[in-house]
This record gives structure tokens, sequence and C-alpha cells, in this order.
């Protein structure tokens, strides 16, 4: 039933986490170095781009999501699925909302 | 169907030991579970007296009751918030769920008993915040609707905190039982031999696992919209009250389903056994209750047709929300087939889930109405919907609740209730339910808005037989409470550990069970549902 027990020896290292904790420090510094930028419409892409990365490592390295089971990453997945399924269609909605009053 | 289990000489019961420390501190799963239905019947009991008070101010049409209309308006925000997020949403699954999960399986307890004892104290807290904001409660609904939620003097703050609390409550209970059913189950307790309120379970903790963030956030930016004045509901600020609704009914449309799913494993565990007939398309009714916990996030709009939405999303949210009736069909279906040619026991809990089937399908059906885009225009904040709504809830939740009180009762308490008084308040409950809410149905189709404390003349036939029915409905509620209570303070035990002859697990071990269910962890050997014919045959047909 469980594919859990044997995750725990592939776990990582201090050096790899010390390298994420690296990646983490370096990544908020780009966020703040990109924000003297003005990229229009895209700044909040840029952003949210540079924050998803950061949470992915967070998630792969210190949760252990990278050593875990295809059901852990269902559960972990399916989440961002429903965030893309009520952004988009509140989006869907919005952008085709017919003005009453113009 | 198992090996392992016990006979009744050998156990203590886990209800054995005494004191308060026994039970803030246990992590027992069946008293936790007891902990549960204590607390959640005494909102139950909050929120039908709000109900009661509300159904007699609608007995006149003027103000009479309630000295203003503000206080009506707190009245059935109350009732709305304490049966939705304090009853309801928890009810059925942190009770029942709690209880039966690990005796249905065969395990000795949920995966994480302690975060059990926490997601319990969790929802406590959840509780002591809502009673406090009790003293200056909120008037918005239990929807808290922006913009009103956010210009209205009464104070909204503590009691959405009080539910943004509960959720972390709600995600934790959801995440043990999904462990719990992965990892726990018993040698030879296969997914296809899983009793049906175990799947039941599973697609309900998914849900609570899963939507229950969304209001979270929601009700934090509510939250920080009244305390900071952001704008993310404001249009004068760049933002869109609608957005509040989106993001409102994503989570609560499941949660809906959060509310409603457990109760269908409840009627599936009840009818084979009092129809001594094998669950007819078992695995349908396991699959359609997975179907109906993923469509159930692709239909929120439809609680927004007449929120100013465009069109465009409207009809094709329209058409999304007809494919939940194909899954919730299929279980009244095969429910319904079960029964065919049963050798049936009209047992008092078997008396709830018929009323089940007839009053869920009811409102199963008026759902249809409102999920049709030009009717729902017309129905919309009518009494209507509040017929519906209440068709689907106490018609469908709340008569599995009680019958899964009437049927694990023994079980959970070791004790036996009058089985003819219990009838008698079945008798009552069925039909001051009925005469309550079905009345609703046509005053709303002529007009009448919900939410009112005064109504035009035309309408008072129609709200005093509804207000005479909430009497009937009570007292039939206080006779079943009174049923139930009285055994519990007589001595002796029940003459069987299985009385009605159930093959599922739970019932297998004594009553009421060891503390820690199963002397040595059960072998299952078998189906759940081989009624009333050879076993290999029914395993073979299933």
């Amino acid at each position: 039933m469980s594919t859990h027990d044997h995750t725990e020896e592939h776990h990582t290292g201090l050096r790899v986490y010390a390298a994420v904790c690296l990646a983490l420090f370096v990544l908020t510094a780009v966020t703040v170095y990109v924000a003297k930028f003005d990229f229009g419409d895209f700044n909040i892409v840029v952003a949210m781009l540079i924050a998803s990365i950061k949470a992915s490592i967070v998630a792969l390295y210190f949760m252990h999501l990278k050593f875990e089971d295809k059901l852990t990453w269902i559960y972990a997945l399916y989440p961002l699925f429903l965030l893309f399924l009520l952004i988009g269609f509140t989006i869907m909605e919005t952008f085709t909302r017919v003005p009453v009053i113009k | 169907m198992a090996n392992g289990v016990m006979t009744q000489t050998q156990h203590i019961p886990y209800l054995a030991q005494k004191g308060l420390k026994s039970w803030i501190l246990t992590t027992d799963h069946k008293r936790i579970g007891i902990l549960y239905l204590v607390t959640i019947s005494f909102f139950f009991m909050i929120a039908g007296l709000a109900a009661l008070g509300m159904r007699y101010e609608l007995m006149t049409p003027e103000l009479d009751f309630f000295r203003t209309a503000t206080e009506y308006n707190v009245a059935f925000t109350l009732h709305g918030s304490l049966m939705v997020f304090f009853f309801i949403v928890p009810g059925i699954a942190a009770s029942f769920g709690n209880f039966l999960i690990p005796l249905m399986i065969g395990a000795r307890d949920v995966a994480f008993p302690r975060i059990n004892l926490l997601s319990f104290w969790i929802y406590l807290v959840g509780t002591a915040i809502l009673l406090s904001a009790l003293a200056q409660p909120a008037d918005t609904g239990w929807t808290f609707y922006t913009p009103y939620s956010i210009q209205t003097g009464t104070k909204v703050i503590m009691i959405t905190l009080g539910v943004f609390v509960l959720g972390f409550s709600s995600i934790l209970t959801g995440m043990n039982f999904i462990v719990t059913i992965h990892k726990l189950r018993a040698p030879g307790m296969t997914w296809s031999r899983l009793p049906l309120f175990i799947w039941a379970s599973y697609a309900t903790a998914i849900l609570q696992l899963l939507a229950t963030p969304v209001v979270g956030i929601t009700l934090l930016l509510l939250i920080a919209e009244r305390a900071f004045d952001i704008g993310f509901f404001d249009p004068a600020k760049g933002g869109d009250p609608i957005l509040f609704q989106n993001f409102f009914w994503f989570y609560s449309h499941p949660a809906v389903y959060i509310m409603v799913i457990p109760a269908f494993g409840i009627i599936s565990e009840i009818i084979p056994v009092f129809a001594r007939k094998p669950i007819f398309g078992y695995k349908a009714i396991a699959y359609s209750s997975f179907a109906i916990a993923i469509i159930s996030f692709f239909v929120w709009l439809h609680h927004m047709f007449v929120s100013g939405i465009s069109e465009t999303a409207a009809a094709i949210f329209s058409f999304l929300t007809m494919l939940v009736a194909i899954p919730t069909a299929v279980k009244v279906f095969n429910w319904t087939a079960t029964l065919y040619k049963g050798s049936i026991d009209f047992h008092s809990s078997m008396l709830y889930a018929l009323s089940f089937i007839v009053l869920f399908t009811v409102g199963g059906l008026t759902g249809v109405y409102l999920g049709a885009l030009a009717v729902d225009v017309h129905l919309h904040d009518t009494y209507f919907i509040v017929a519906h709504m209440h068709y689907v809830m106490i018609g469908g939740t709340v008569m599995g609740f009680f019958g899964a009180l009437h049927f694990w009762y023994q079980k959970w308490f070791g004790k036996v209730f009058d089985e003819l008084t219990a009838k008698v308040a079945w008798f009552l409950i069925f039909v001051g339910f009925n005469v309550t809410f079905f009345p609703q149905f046509f005053m709303g189709f002529q007009g009448m808005p919900r939410r009112y404390a005064t109504y035009p003349e035309e309408y008072i036939s129609y709200h005093s037989l509804s207000t005479y029915g909430s009497w009937i409905l009570g007292l039939g509620i206080l006779i079943m409470t009174v049923n139930l209570l009285i055994p519990l303070w007589k001595k002796g035990r029940p003459e069987s550990s299985n009385p009605y002859g159930s093959l599922s697990l739970e019932w297998q071990v004594p009553s009421p069970p060891p503390h820690e269910n199963f002397d040595e962890i059960p072998t299952v050997t078998d189906w759940t549902y081989s009624y009333g014919k050879n076993r290999s045959e029914a395993n073979a047909k299933k």
C-alpha cells in the first residue's frame, strides 16, 4: 500500500538545502531588482513567475515533494488546476461582460 | 466477513473512562466523534430556535415578533451561518466520519489521532469566536456578500473570523481521513470492498482539503477590506464586488457536496441492511461520489446568474450545472433498484433513508429548475430557493444524519432507544418538514422574495401554513432528541452487538466498541454487501 518508506533514503543533504536557500535569497534579490523596471501589463506576470519558481523549489526540496509518490503529486498539482479554473473562468466572465451603462 | 474481531466479554468499552480530562485530551476517534456530535447538535438547536423565531415572525405580514427588520436579518444570518458552517459542514463528516471510518476499514484509529484532536480544538476556537460575535451579530446572511458586508454597521469581522478559523479544522479532518483511508485499511479491505460510506467520506475529504482554503482566503480578503479599506471588492478603487461572489461560490458550491455526500454514504449503508439485498450498482455509487466532487468545482457561477455576470459565462455554467444531475441520479436509481424485490424492514433508520430518497429527489429536481438560466431569473432570491435548499439540506443531509443516529446509536452508545417513539418522531418530522417547505415553492413561484420580515397580504396563507409546519417539525425533533437522550442515563446493554445483521466491520465488534476497536486487525475476505444470498454468488455478481 505504501511507497513512502523507501523514499527516506533519497532525501537530500545539507549541501542541497544550502543551495536551495541561496537560490531563494538570489530570487528575492531578483524580485526587488526587476521591480525597478516597468514591464507595463507584464509587471504582475514577471513578479508571479519569480514567486512561482521560489514556491516550486520550496515544495520540491524543503517539502520533499521531489521524492514523493504519484498520489502525493496528484494532491499537490490538483489545487493548481483548481486555481487556474478559478482564475480562468473568473477572467472569462469578467471580459465577456457587456456593459449596460456606457 | 472477517477474522480477528472481538467477542462481547473481552473488551473494556471506549466509554468506560470517566472525567473531563478523559474527554478533552482524548485521541480516540470515537470519543472525538462524540465531541463533534454534541457540539454540532448544540449549534443545530440554537440555529433551529432562530428558525422558529423567523417562522413565528412570518405568521403575519407585519413586523410583530422582532422589534426591527435588522433583528430579523440578524436572526436569519445566525440561522444560516450556524447551520451551514457549524452544523451541516462539519456535521456528518466529522461526527460519523470520525466514529465510523477506522471501524469500517478495520483500523485502530485515524492516521493522525493528535491532529484529529487538534481539529476539534480548532473547531472549538472557531465556535468561541463566533459565540463572542453574537453580542453584536452581523446581518449579512450566511453568504457575506459585498458590498453590503463592507458597508453594514453590524459586526462582520468576528463572525467571518470564526468561519475562517473553522476552515482549518475542516482541512485537517479531510487530510486525516484521506491518509487514514489510504494507509490504514485492514488486509483484504480492497478499494472494491470498501463500504460506500468510506467512498463518500473520501470524496468529501477531497473537497474539504482542496476547496476550504478558497473560502478562507475569501473571508480574509473581506476582513482586510473592512479593516483596511483596500478596495478588492470596491469598483471605485478598481475592485469588483462580483469577485467576492466568484471566490465565495467557488468554495461554497463544493461545500454543498461536503454537506450532502456523507449523507449519500449513510443511505448506501442503511438501505441494503434493511432491504436485505446487496447494494445495486456498487461501483456506480462509489464512482459517482467522485464525479460529483469533481463536477462541483465547475458550476459555481449558477449562484450568480442575476448578479450582473456575462451572458456567455451564464450560458456555459447553466449547461455545466446540468451535469451534476447525472451522477446524483445514478445514486438515486441505484438505491431504488436495491429496494426492488427487497425484504424491507421499516426500522426508524430505514424510514429516514426512504424519506431521504423522496425529499432529496424533490430538492435535486427543483435544482434543475434553478440551473436553467431563464427560469432562474424569475426564481432567484425567492422562497423557491429557500424551499429547494432546505429540501436538499434537511430532506437530504439532515434526514441522512437522523437516519445515521438511529442506525448506529446502539453501536455508538451501547444503548437501545424506543423504536415506536422513534417512528412517531420520524412521522412528525417528515410531515412537519413538508408542511413547512412545500408551500414555499408556491409562494416563491408567485414572487415572494426571501429575507424579508414583512410581506403583502396575499402570501399570508402560505406563510401561516409554513409556520404551523415548523412547529410540527420542531415537535418531532424534540421527541426524537428526548427519545435518544433518555436511554443514555439508563442502565443496560443491547442484547446483540449486531441487531440488524449488518455485514460491515463496525458491527462485528461489541457495542460500544473497545478503546482500540479490534484485538487483532481483521483480515477481510468478503464484500460488505452480500446480503440475502450466497456470499460468493454476490461477489461474482458485483
